[in-house]
């Protein structure tokens, strides 16, 4: 009876890592109880990790699937499940279960393009997968622009791999800014949506974006002002779930499943549900 | 076809429940018809209809799904999912019975929901033709013959007859049993009921109800339309539609701490309420009216458009009854459908 497959159930993980990023943002490795991998993903896909007792909880998974060892959570403190986290230790055991959604389609639609990643705050996080799929498979892309943007320098996620890694690939430039002048930076200071403008890019590239609704909403009317067409445009979104597989109606948006149809969406794909993301 | 007399039918209930448990539309003391545990007393109730749906069989208003015993900063997951026992649901109408296509679309479609497919695999449905539907009935717009239900045996009940009709294997297997209980008939009087229902379901006051306007493929048509303000405006956002509804599959998955350990649970959850898309950014369906439109959006545009044009509606009227504002999917349909009489 019991060897019936079970989406629902999930797997033991362990937190072997725990990354303090921002003020409120901490990364977490997971890995199964014998040292490996949960299960395999896509980029863009995402993973349902839980608490017994508190809760359950869809997150996007912040590493690349050419890291074969462990995987990565980003997770900014918010609600009952986050604070939990927040509070765990290496060590502590969770649940957890996916891959869930369909990924940024980084083997077809993506390749041999120019990649222009867009992301503000803690929308890194689902974008980070691409940006180092992306940059493992080099040759694959051309050239990678990464606009990132955040409050303060203090809330920038994954600050020194972008300072690191990211800035000193080749044919990879990253463009960042903060919301208000601060002390100590002497970078761009602005909202995303604005800084894109300013930079003005080319139309030829692809562009994925994420980020918090309205940033997306104006960064969105900033590229067609640019010339890109919604075509060329992804974005990944995020609404309450419980079941990841499109049953239990949760994340019911039109005619799809965010969980299921989504996260990830073209713009054009859209235009085409009701405005209730 | 294989008939009894009506008074047999006790024998016939004794019958099958030595097999299986089964479930009969009884009266409660209140006068409300429920599927009861059938067992020696329990008489089989005349109402048109049972207060719940049936869709409890399959997919029950609380289920627990698994168990996690806690240690320190140890988890240990317990699959806590038994063997289904076989039980047969008697006396379900033919717009019920559609309601399990219905479901089946949601909790059969990959990845499975062995919760569901478990109790879809070990019960059998023996339905129950309509003889005197009611005013709140509107099966027959959504393409359903009350005289000719579906199930693994189709029953017709008349004043003195019952009428047994096997459809599938597992119906087949179990009128095998039921063989010395009964005898081998033709279809006239069954033919002669059907016809006489026939007749009845014109004179319905929603008869002339249709889904037209509505479909897969009409999100941007009906979304916007001024309508859905005042449909929606006296909805106290109680849910009770979607409880009582055969087809309302939307559910939640809670962890209860027993003391002992951590019984994680699913129990069935509705689109009417605020706390449904209610995250740590906000709530993408903030007002009533969001919610109202959510529910009858979904079952008339946004399911068909999914599958193959099938609505998740089956017209059972029950909704109708229940709702204590007055309001349903039928004051919908005429206002912002086709069909706006």
């Amino acid at each position: 009876m019991n060897n019936r497959t079970e989406t629902l159930i999930p797997k033991v993980g362990v937190i072997t890592d725990v990354r303090i990023d921002t003020p409120d943002i901490k990364t977490f490795r997971v890995v199964t109880t014998d040292g490996k991998k949960a299960f395999d993903h896509r980029p863009g896909q995402c993973a349902m990790l839980s608490i017994p007792g508190v809760g359950e909880a869809m997150f996007s998974i912040t590493s690349s699937p050419t890291n074969e060892e462990f995987m990565e959570f980003s997770i900014k403190k918010c609600g009952c499940v986050t604070e939990w986290l927040h509070q765990a230790e290496v060590g502590q055991q969770i649940t957890i279960r996916g891959p869930y959604g369909n990924p940024f389609p980084v083997d077809d639609v993506f390749a041999g393009k120019n990649l222009l990643f867009i992301a503000g705050g803690v929308g890194l996080a689902p974008l980070r997968s691409v940006i180092n799929y992306c940059r493992h498979y080099r040759d694959r892309y051309g050239d990678i622009d990464i606009v990132y943007g955040s409050r303060s320098k203090d809330d920038l996620l994954d600050y020194k791999e972008i300072i690191d890694e990211w800035a000193t690939d080749a044919g990879v430039n990253v463009h960042l800014t903060i919301d208000n002048p601060q002390e100590g930076w002497d970078g761009h200071v602005g909202f995303v949506p604005n800084y894109v403008k300013e930079l003005g890019f080319d139309t030829n590239k692809t562009a994925i974006l994420c980020g918090p609704p309205i940033m997306i909403k104006f960064t969105l009317e900033g590229l067609c002002g640019l010339g890109f067409d919604k075509t060329q445009i992804y974005t990944t979104l995020e609404l309450r779930m419980k079941c990841g597989v499109g049953k239990c109606g949760r994340c019911n948006v039109g005619a799809k499943y965010v969980c299921k149809d989504g996260p990830v969406f073209r713009c054009d794909e859209l235009d085409e549900l009701p405005s209730e993301y | 076809m294989r008939k009894c007399s009506l008074d047999s039918m006790n024998s016939v209930f004794a019958e099958i429940a030595k097999a299986a448990t089964l479930y009969i539309p009884a009266d409660r003391t209140d006068g409300a018809a429920v599927y009861t545990k059938w067992e020696e007393g329990v008489v089989w109730s005349n109402a048109l209809n049972t207060v719940r749906s049936p869709k409890d069989f399959f997919f029950p208003q609380m289920e627990n799904l698994m168990e996690f015993k806690t240690q320190g900063k140890n988890i240990e997951i317990i699959d806590t999912r038994s063997e289904t026992e076989d039980f047969v649901v008697f006396g379900v109408r033919a717009c019920d019975v559609k309601s399990f296509e219905i479901l089946d679309r949601v909790f059969l479609s990959e990845p499975v929901d062995s919760y569901y497919a478990a109790r879809r695999a070990h019960g059998v449905i023996i339905s129950l033709a309509c003889t005197r539907p009611s005013e709140t009935c509107f099966c027959g717009t959504f393409g359903i013959n009350p005289a000719e239900p579906a199930g693994d045996i189709s029953v017709w009940k008349t004043e003195t007859e019952v009428f047994f009709r096997s459809n599938t294997e597992k119906g087949a297997a179990l009128m095998q049993k039921l063989e010395a209980l009964t005898e081998e008939c033709t279809e006239e009087a069954v033919d002669a009921q059907k016809e006489k229902i026939s007749a009845v379901m014109k004179k319905l006051p929603l008869a002339d109800l249709t889904t037209e306007g509505f479909g897969g493929g009409k999100t941007k048509e009906l979304f916007d339309n001024p309508a859905w303000d005042e449909l929606s405006q006296t909805c106290l956002g109680c849910g009770t539609c979607t409880f009582v509804c055969p087809t309302c599959q939307c559910y939640d998955i809670k962890d209860f701490n027993t003391g002992k350990g951590v019984i994680r649970y699913r129990c069935w959850d509705s689109c009417m309420y605020s706390e449904f898309t209610r995250m740590a950014h906000g709530n993408n369906r903030n007002s009533q009216k969001e919610r109202f439109r959510q529910r009858f959006m979904h079952k008339l545009v946004y399911y068909p458009e999914n599958n193959d044009g099938l609505f998740s509606c089956v017209g059972c009227g029950r909704c109708l009854a229940k709702c204590p504002i007055s309001m349903n999917i039928v004051k919908v349909m005429k206002k912002i459908g086709g069909n706006n009489k």
